[in-house]
């Protein structure tokens, strides 16, 4: 088993500056309706580093929050079970707003079809878009990202993982197999 | 029918051939030819158990036992003779009824019937039942109990231990306090509180036996008691017997092994009554029965159908069976523990027990000219007890799935054999036997 | 987790899971869809062989606000009153493709049976048996007093150091004995204030302070006092002497309730005899948790549902 890095530290945090330009420029005037919404435990962080970086371009365009997708998931019977985590909506709620949610890896894509549900019911949204770190590949689902960090195109006996300094004492993107 | 059981090792130790002919033990030496050989060496001989306190259901809850299924189990635990208790349908307080269990028993013929007579009508505790006529009868009935209820009445109580003595009878009680066991489930204590349980107390027995050997002492009467299960009953009939009262006392083999722990399942198959109690009870029941405080083993073998089982503990029903598992049992629990040897085993299990319920041909164990009650025991064996030890109907035994020790090779009942190798005879052969020796 | 039958089966961690859980359900009651999809495709069963309304309907409304198929089997007037045994009603049950089956019941340890009887392989709820345990009851409790002491900042949190009063028929409750067994695990110190005769035997080796005087126990200051209710018909058992003299020594009166600390938090498991454990303004006061209790009772039992129906590995291992 040969783990391979293929996101650096710097790389991470150009994508993630990438993505930031291409929400702003894809909401062009309405930036100050933007609610970035990560998805536990990794994408919380990512939404977290994208809405200070779209504040700092345009102050008041970073609402940030969490949405939890546990309790959504049609796959929970054949998982360990899990504790939720908690979800927190910004106070102006999403009714109306532009979501983006944000992700670590965008795979099969059923934690997305979660998150929509999710969405719904917490309010009613003029537009959901997705951006995500990775995109690897393998939908199960008619799902894409709008806004994509690097696409890795990947066999299914590989695995993906993510690691941040908040969650993980390191930064990088690695592949295993 | 003439046997030839060689080997065998006597109660006391001594290792002897012995030839039965007639019903009877004969002299070994003359005449064995032409007999039926049974190797018998390294099995333990003991007289043919008698246990003072059986269900046997029949009349009236025979999906339960039958007097036949019922004394196919007395026969693989080595029984040969059993007490069957008056709880019945209709109950046995009439002549009629006990002759129709006592000639049940005789015509099947694997161990002996005596039937147990209610001491009071309908086992209503009101007023007494036909002693004198049932004393009478074709099964000359010896010991009268309403076993499953408690004669509580005091004065009630008093007249039965006194008009039995016109019979020579003696009165089994079954000492358990009515009101003070309302609804009760369990042995009182630390654990029916957590498991919220209604308690049994130990007072509701130690008090009744405690006014009954008092009653006992003033009309000059036997009295035994049924089933004892406290530490403190045990101080009560010592206290009683040293004052020279005429108390006999049994105790069951599952009080001398299970503790109330096992009532922490929820699993009825534990459920009893009296109800399994507290370690220190088990402990000073077993040196009771050791120093002859207690008198007997009896089994108060207590068959029930699955379904009266299979409920929450507050609906099933209490009881367990208990002939096919007696001797291993008590083994386990006296033997090799040290605390009774083979000569104490058939004491309590056999010759005490015949002289409480006045049932002759057991004072003299293997003699010559004794009818042959014995059975052949292997003591070096274990066993795994599950439902196919069992040949009665019930399947209620709190040892399914228990490693105990011993096991009875061969059973035989006024000279014919009812087990042979560790199987039941079947019941032609021994209907037949028991036919026979009638003519 | 595979069954809830005793908060003796839960360890500190486990109990803490299951309230923290709770917080993120009741999140969802405060919201503008009170449901979540989670269990949907699966069916939990209400068997109630005794009326409870309140606990019957707080396990109704917990199941649909996850998205559960809900069935109330009433034990009540059916076949089972007619003599159908505990063993046929769990297979029909079984056969009728429960997953879990929540159980009310008059006899002790009836839950117990079911799940180890092999008769049905669904999660068993223990909602209330006989003199034993109430479970959810308890850890909506302990849920109540550590919402009451942190507030939003309850999640992660064990009752270390608080003191909890429970007064009245500890001998017939399961509610105590739930309670007793959580708050300990939790870190809570217990005192049980009941008449003699009220009191489990061997309830000085649970692990409580016992008393006997509702007036010492007052001026101790607890956290939380726990009334409990008491049936009138203990009285005819001998139990005590008369609902008056019970209600002047054990019940919250009015004058008992004064002298309390003024964050000592007034509990009651209810229904409620207004009157004679408890006085009304001692029930309808700020410092009374009734109607908590009642509304965190929801969240709890969604927390315990959604533990024991997701998690296939979980499930497996403990079979």
């Amino acid at each position: 088993m040969t783990a391979r890095v293929v996101l650096q530290p710097a790389d991470i945090t150009r994508a993630l500056t990438r993505i930031s330009h291409e929400i702003l420029e894809s909401v062009g005037s309405s930036a100050s309706e933007l609610v970035i919404l990560g998805i536990p435990t990794r994408g919380v962080v990512l939404a977290q580093r994208i809405a200070a970086i779209l504040e700092s371009i345009e102050p008041g365009s970073g609402t940030v929050g969490s949405l939890d997708v546990t309790m959504y998931r049609d796959d929970l019977s054949a998982q360990p079970t899990r504790p939720p985590s908690p979800t927190q909506i910004p106070a102006g709620g999403i009714d109306g707003k532009t979501v983006v949610l944000v992700d670590d890896v965008l795979f099969s894509g059923r934690t997305i079809r979660a998150a929509l549900d999710a969405i719904g019911d917490h309010g009613r949204p003029r537009a959901v878009r997705l951006a995500v770190l990775v995109d690897r590949g393998h939908r199960e689902l008619p799902i894409r990202a709008d806004f994509v960090g690097k696409n890795l195109p990947t066999s299914l006996d590989e695995r993906i993982a993510v690691r941040l300094d908040e969650t993980d004492g390191r930064e990088e993107v690695t592949i295993t197999r | 029918m003439k046997l030839l059981i060689t080997g065998a090792t006597l109660p006391n130790g001594e290792v002897t051939d012995l030839l039965v002919e007639n019903g009877r033990f004969a002299e070994a030496s003359d005449s064995s030819k032409g007999a039926t050989v049974i190797d018998a060496s390294g099995l333990q001989a003991l007289p043919g158990l008698v246990d003072l306190h059986t269900h046997l259901r029949e009349p009236g809850f025979e999906q339960s036992e039958t007097v036949l299924t019922g004394s196919r189990a007395a026969a693989i635990g080595g029984f040969t003779a059993v007490h069957a208790m008056a709880n019945t349908s209709p109950v046995g307080d009439t002549a009629a009824v006990v002759e129709q269990v006592h000639s049940l028993g005789r015509h099947h013929g694997y161990v002996t019937v005596r039937p147990i007579g209610a001491v009071t009508a309908g086992l209503s505790g009101e007023r007494l039942s036909e002693i004198g006529a049932m004393a009478r009868s074709r099964a000359s009935v010896t010991v009268f109990s309403d076993d499953g209820k408690c004669v509580s009445d005091a004065l009630l109580m008093r007249r039965a231990l006194e008009y039995v003595k016109t019979f020579g009878g003696v009165i089994a009680q079954h000492a358990q306090d009515p009101r003070l066991t309302e609804d009760a489930q369990m042995n009182e204590g630390t654990l029916s509180g957590e498991l919220g349980l209604v308690g049994w107390p130990a007072v509701a027995e130690e008090s009744v036996i405690a006014r009954d050997v008092l009653l006992a002492q003033h009309v000059d009467a036997r009295l035994h008691i049924c089933h004892l299960s406290t530490a403190g009953s045990v101080e009560v009939i010592r206290w009683a017997k040293a004052r020279g009262i005429k108390v006999t006392a049994e105790v069951t083999p599952h009080h001398l092994l299970l503790t109330e722990e096992l009532a922490r399942g929820y699993d009825s198959r534990f459920k009893v009554n009296p109800p399994l109690r507290r370690d220190e009870d088990v402990q000073a029941l077993r040196s009771a029965l050791a120093d002859g405080t207690i008198d007997i083993v009896a089994t108060d073998h207590a068959p029930h159908p699955i379904e009266s089982k299979e409920a929450a503990w507050d609906d099933a029903s209490f009881g367990m069976v208990g002939l096919e598992s007696a001797l291993s049992v008590v083994q386990l629990a006296m033997v090799d523990t040290g605390m009774l040897g083979w000569p104490d085993v058939a004491r309590v299990l056999s010759s005490k027990p015949a002289e409480i319920g006045r049932l002759v041909g057991y004072d003299r164990a293997f003699a010559v000219g004794s009818r042959a009650q014995f059975t052949l025991f292997d003591p070096t064996a274990s066993r795994v007890f599950d439902v196919s030890s069992l040949r009665g109907k019930g399947v209620n035994s709190p040892y399914l799935g228990r490693q105990l020790p011993g096991r009875v090779i061969t059973t035989v009942h006024d000279g014919y054999p009812t087990v042979l190798d560790g199987e039941l005879v079947d019941a032609a052969t021994v209907a037949e036997s028991a036919g026979r020796l009638d003519d | 987790m595979r069954h809830l039958l005793s908060t003796r089966d839960l360890d500190r961690e486990t109990a803490i899971e299951i309230l923290d859980v709770a917080e993120d359900m009741a999140d969802v009651a405060i919201r503008e869809v009170k449901k979540l999809p989670t269990l949907r495709n699966k069916t939990v069963i209400n068997l109630f062989f005794e009326d409870s309304t309140r606990t019957r309907t707080s396990f109704e409304l917990a199941a649909k606000r996850l998205s559960a198929d809900l069935i109330n089997f009433s034990a009540k007037g059916s076949s089972v009153s007619k003599g159908e045994s505990l063993k046929d009603t769990a297979q029909t049950l079984a056969a009728m493709g429960a997953d879990a089956v929540v159980i009310r019941h008059s006899a002790s340890g009836a839950p117990r049976v079911l799940a180890d009887s092999g008769w049905i392989d669904a999660a068993i709820l223990n909602a209330g048996d006989g003199t034993h345990e109430h479970p959810t009851q308890a850890l909506l409790d302990a849920f109540t007093i550590r919402k009451r002491l942190h507030g939003s900042a309850s999640r992660g949190r064990d009752l270390d150091g608080v003191a909890v009063t429970i007064v009245g028929d500890i001998l017939h409750s399961r509610v105590a004995r739930s309670n007793v067994w959580l708050l300990n695990t939790l870190g809570a110190s217990v005192r049980l204030v009941a008449p003699a005769t009220l009191l489990p035997p061997g309830v000085e080796h649970w692990p409580v302070e016992l008393g006997f005087d509702l007036d010492d126990a007052v001026d101790a200051g607890p956290d939380a006092i726990m009334m409990l209710r008491i049936q009138a018909e203990r009285m005819h058992a001998a139990y005590f002497p008369s609902a008056g003299e019970y209600s002047r020594q054990w019940g919250l009166d009015d004058e008992r309730f004064n002298r309390l600390r003024a964050d000592t938090m007034v509990m009651h498991p209810g229904p409620m005899n207004r009157g004679l454990e408890i006085s009304s303004r001692a029930a309808d006061s700020g410092q009374s948790t009734v109607l908590e209790q009642v509304a965190n009772g929801v969240s709890i039992r969604m927390a315990v549902l959604y533990l024991l129906l997701s998690g296939a590995v979980e499930q497996g291992r403990a079979s």
